[in-house]
């Protein structure tokens, strides 16, 4: 079977310094949506310049339906849609200039575009603003005007980079229901994203890269379970007491604690429960938490589970690591943590 | 892919949707196709910015009125020629000089703005962006001289070479800023943003404009100054173009001898920036 997107090894330095991938490697079966999910940084953006022709990588190798993103650029770009933060769409045009535009340069007939412009403004709901220079548009519809260009000439393969990004919830729920038609219809997509909620809402599987990696890749409810279902935050008045706190709570939650400044942050299955034990357990150590809260498990999370799992299988103290947990985060490679979830 | 497709836009037929791409003869239609399409695209940009437009030619205009009106008085160019009619040959090159400052600014913005990314994941011409650029500022420029000659003759230029001199001057300043647009462009695709691209464009034509014959004679000049104005590149079309629109005998020398240099300093830019932008534009 022909895979839609697959990317290989690939590696990316800017100048000297900025290593913005490292050997990142995944692969995205046809008619699927693959997340990539990462904080700001993590070289998500690169890798999708890489696969969409825009950028060549230092070394490693990248494919669209089998055709290689180098040496077969041309080819590839008749394959694919990007819509996202960096392609742009032109904002003194009106959106149906825009539409028209991209289909003339895609090569398709003056009146093939017309009807396709008239599809697409609908599909999207800009129908009334077809006419209107983008300048006149409102965040969201601009998004999907952006989207909408992508997809003039029906590409095969659509990426999308952050595409919801900075709009608000009615318009991220647009967009997510219009990425859900899509994959309806057959296309592939490779999404990016920073939130764990739109890459478990929307995608078939799910690659969390950091530092211009892959560190962990799995279905949404793989990932999901070696997380835990949501997190308590325990705030103290300081990082001594918080030390305290998280060796006092070390065997209730569904993983180990992490400290993170004065605040414990625990994992844990059955939220409530485990909430009533932890206040339990605080009160018989005579410690007062400033701060409680019950909350769904974020980015940052799925981080810290992942880094704290590289520790555990070091060998070192699963909850002694307190001062360096924030460093940690920021800096130490967490390629070991691939395997974890990788495969069922 | 050529330079060649880019100077000589002239058919621009639609082929097939067919997706993959044409070799020969088919690829130079796209090309062309593809840079009409990018030139349309910046021209309608142009119409949707009114106060862009609507300021980018009070500049010239006001040029115009400055140096009649106000400088004009101070300034003798001799031989029984009309101040004004000495000035226009000045004002056409200065006009599409500091106009060529917008190409830079566009094209940066573009890139800053992520649209030439958008264009990169297209399967259309690599060359259809700078030409599509340079043709839309082409058209503007033919738009502004248009004004200029325009504004001219209300304020007492006399056409004295006639209209044949008058159009044969007007192509050589529009073959001349089409080269120079190209130098633009690579000052724009270098900028970190369009800002910058302005910033720098200025301080590269400030001189060659004003250390030049364009509004004063070389006459009033010390002779060092006089050298560079006579023979940097704007000199040197001012002096063929005011050969053309004045008659030869306002101008010493031939003007055959002056179309020639001008011309091969068009060339000369054409074959040095052309590829210049065009591997500036591969490498961003």
């Amino acid at each position: 079977m022909t895979l839609a997107i697959e990317a290989r090894d690939l590696r990316k330095t800017f100048g000297r310094e900025v290593r913005a991938l490292d050997g990142v490697s995944f692969a995205v079966e046809e008619g699927t949506v693959f997340g990539l999910l990462g904080p700001n940084g993590a070289g998500k953006t690169t890798a999708v310049r890489i696969l969409t022709t825009i950028l060549s990588p230092d070394a490693g190798a990248g494919f669209v339906l089998g055709h290689d993103v180098v040496t077969e650029a041309n080819r590839v770009r008749t394959l694919i849609g990007l819509a996202g933060q960096y392609a742009a769409v032109d904002e003194n045009l009106t959106g149906r200039e825009n539409l028209t535009m991209v289909g003339r340069l895609n090569h398709m007939a003056r009146d093939v575009v017309a009807t396709r412009a008239n599809e697409l403004l609908a599909q999207f709901g800009l129908s009334d603003a077809g006419d209107r220079p983008l300048k006149t548009y409102s965040g969201g519809m601009r998004r999907r005007l952006d989207v909408a260009a992508a997809l003039v000439a029906r590409p095969k393969v659509l990426f999308l980079d952050e595409p919801t990004t900075g709009l608000d919830p009615q318009s991220r729920a647009d967009v997510w229901e219009m990425i859900r038609e899509l994959v309806g219809e057959g296309t592939s997509v490779l999404l990016t994203t920073q939130y764990l909620e739109e890459a478990d809402t929307l995608a078939q599987r799910i690659g969390v890269v950091d530092h211009g990696r892959v560190i962990a890749e799995g279905t949404p409810t793989q990932l999901k379970a070696d997380l835990g279902a949501t997190v308590l935050d325990v705030g103290f008045a300081d990082v001594s007491l918080a030390t305290q706190g998280a060796g006092v709570l070390g065997a209730v939650g569904a993983k180990s604690p992490t400290v993170v400044g004065t605040m414990v942050e625990l994992p844990v299955d059955d939220g409530p429960r485990v909430a009533m034990e932890v206040l339990r357990l605080l009160d018989q150590h005579a410690l007062v938490p400033t701060t409680f809260r019950i909350r769904e498990p974020s980015l940052d999370d799925v981080f810290l589970v992942l880094t704290g799992k590289r520790t555990e299988t070091d060998g070192d103290e699963p909850t002694g690591n307190s001062n360096d947990g924030q460093r940690r985060r920021r800096h130490t490679p967490v390629a070991a943590a691939t395997s974890d979830g990788g495969t069922p | 892919m050529s330079i060649t497709t880019v100077i000589a836009p002239g058919a621009g037929l639609a082929p097939g949707a067919d997706p993959a791409m044409p070799g020969g003869v088919g690829r130079l239609r796209w090309a062309v196709a593809d840079a009409l399409t990018v030139t349309k695209r910046n021209l309608i940009a142009y119409t949707r910015i009114p106060e862009a437009l609507f300021f980018s030619t009070l500049q010239p205009i006001m040029f115009v009125l400055l140096f009649r009106y106000v400088f004009g008085g101070a300034i003798h160019p001799g031989d029984g020629l009309s101040y004004i009619d000495f000035l226009m040959a000045g004002i056409f090159v200065q006009s599409v000089g500091f106009g060529g400052i917008g190409t830079a600014v566009g094209l940066a913005d573009d890139l800053q703005k992520g649209l030439i990314e958008r264009f990169r994941t297209l399967p259309m011409a690599r060359s259809a962006v700078l030409a599509g650029r340079t043709t839309a500022d082409l058209v503007r420029n033919v738009f502004v001289l248009l004004l200029m000659t325009g504004v001219g003759a209300l304020v007492g230029f006399s056409f004295p070479n006639g209209a044949l001199g008058f159009i044969a001057a007007c192509a050589l300043v529009l073959l001349f800023a089409y080269a120079l647009l190209w130098g633009f462009a690579v000052i724009g695709l270098t900028a970190p943003n369009s800002e910058t691209a302005q910033v720098m464009a200025f301080p590269i034509l400030f001189p060659l404009i004003f250390a030049s014959p364009a509004f004063v004679p070389l006459s009033s000049m010390p002779n060092w100054l006089r050298w560079f104005a006579t023979n940097q590149p704007l000199g040197a079309v001012i002096t063929a173009e005011r050969s053309l629109m004045l008659g030869g005998a306002h101008v010493p020398g031939s003007t055959a001898g002056h179309v020639l240099v001008a011309l091969a300093w068009c060339v000369g830019f054409l074959v040095v920036l052309a590829p210049l932008a065009v591997w500036r534009y591969r490498k961003t």
